[in-house]
Formats: structure tokens, sequence, C-alpha cells
């Protein structure tokens, strides 16, 4: 039964989980924008979300006995972080620009709020189930 | 030394190391004037340099934060000015000026200040956004 109210609310737990995660990159990025030579960073969000869905590509492990547990993604780790491309490119070789990564971040926190308010309507629906009211 | 766990410990080393900059901005600031009776002993404006900080644990290697991994004197002469009535005077008159650029360290000071507002508003965004999450389903 849990597992199947997990599996309810999969797709919005994931975003949110990963929401968080590319929010802990941005906000790295944003506190090195004065390191001389640091890259920024970021992650692909549609295809990491593929991933720790199940539903797109990427690594996973062959199942090849009884005894083994399949593992359709691997957990969220370092895999997928990118580098980004400066549009004009400073003399310290640091490649972070602060508007661009206040947009991003601010489109992420967007989005994450969004996942958040559908995870609490999914979880609402399901109280109400529950109760039977 | 690398103990960057969350997005705390990225704010708080990362606005420690901007206060850094201020302070040694607000010390160039200060001895603008200051002379000496020597060369060696004028003052000389300080910078501090950043260092990138990566997690070294291995599900946080998301995570980065900047460390001010020491701070150098910037190697500029000092100006020799001939004030014979200074009390700090050499024995020709001459006093020893601190080559501190007052516009250079107002930029340096404005872009500090700037990217500590960055760091403290990404910080109480993200702060913003846990204690929601912790209020989940109520």
């Amino acid at each position: 039964m849990i597992t199947s109210m997990r599996e309810d609310l999969g797709l919005h737990a994931d975003a949110l989980m990963l929401r968080e995660r590319r929010g802990a990159v941005l906000a790295s990025n944003i506190a090195n924008a004065a390191t001389p030579h640091f890259k920024a960073r970021d992650f692909d969000f549609a295809a990491e979300l593929a991933r720790a869905t199940g539903a797109g590509g990427g690594p996973s492990l062959a199942v090849a006995g009884a005894g083994h547990i399949a593992a359709t993604s691997l957990e969220a780790g370092p895999q997928g972080l990118g580098y980004r491309v400066p549009v004009s490119p400073s003399l310290d070789g640091n490649t972070v620009e602060i508007g661009v990564e206040q947009v991003q971040f601010a489109e992420n926190t967007t989005d994450y709020q969004a996942s958040l308010t559908l995870l609490n309507r999914r979880i609402s629906g399901l109280m109400t189930a529950i109760r039977g009211e | 030394m690398s103990d960057l766990n969350n997005i705390f410990d990225v704010g708080a080393r990362a606005l420690s190391a901007q206060m850094v900059r201020l302070n040694t901005t607000a010390s160039n600031i200060a001895n603008a004037g200051s002379v000496s009776s020597t060369p060696e002993g004028a003052f000389r404006p300080l910078r501090p340099v950043f260092e990138t900080v990566y997690a070294e644990a291995a599900g946080n290697s998301d995570l980065a934060t900047t460390d001010v991994a020491g701070i150098v004197a910037l190697d500029r002469a000092p100006t020799k000015q001939f004030r014979p009535g200074d009390p700090n005077a050499d024995a020709d008159g001459f006093v020893y000026q601190s080559t501190v650029n007052v516009d250079e360290e107002m930029v340096e000071m404005t872009d500090a200040s700037r990217q500590y507002q960055n760091i403290l508003d990404s910080l109480s965004t993200l702060r913003t956004l846990m204690s929601r999450t912790l209020s989940m389903g109520q």
C-alpha cells in the first residue's frame, strides 16, 4: 500500500528533489561569482528527471539472477553536471555570469514552488480519499 | 577541512570570504593617506585570494563554496614625497606614502557588498523553500 502511495506521488516527489539539487548547484555558482577559475555548473533538468523516473536512457544495471535487485536509475549524484558556456568570457577564467545565474535561480525557485503545490494537492486529495468524507 | 554538507555551509563560508574582502578593503581605504619614513614601512594595499572548495562527500559533490586562501599585499612602490616638516620625514625630508587607489577600493567594496547580498538572498530563498517543504501535506 505504501509503495503504491509513493508511486502516486512519484513524479512530483522526484521533481522536487531534483529542483532542490539544482537550487544548491545554482547557489554554489552564485557563491563562487568572484573566485578566479571557477567554472559555473548546471544540469539538464528534463534529462535528469527522465533518468530519475526511469523513463529515459542513462546507465542502468542488468539483472542476471533471481537474487539481483533491479536498479533502474542510479542515485542522483554528480552525474549529469555540466559546465555553462559563458556569453562573454572574463579575464580571470570565471564563467559565472551573475545575471544568468539569478534568472535560472528564480526560474528554479518558481518551479520548486509549483512542484510543492502539486504535491500538496496530491496529498490533500489522498487525505480526502482516506477520510471518505 | 572540507566539511561541506548543505547549502548553509556553502552560504556561511562564501559570506565570510566576502566579509574578509570587505575588511581588507576597509583597511586599505583607512590607510590611503598614511605615510612612513622608509619605503619598506609604507602601507601596501591588501587583497584576499579566493579559492573554490568542493564538497568531498560522495552524495554532495554538487556543492561548491569560496574560501580565502590567503591575503597578499600588492607589490606597488610607495610614492616618495618631499615633506620636510612632517614628523615622519627621513633625514632628507622625504616621506613614503602608501599607494592605495581609492577609486579601485570603492569598486572592490561595491562588488563585495553586492555579492554578499546575492549570496544572502539566494540563501534566504532556499531557506523559505525548505520551511515550506517542512509543512508539506498540512
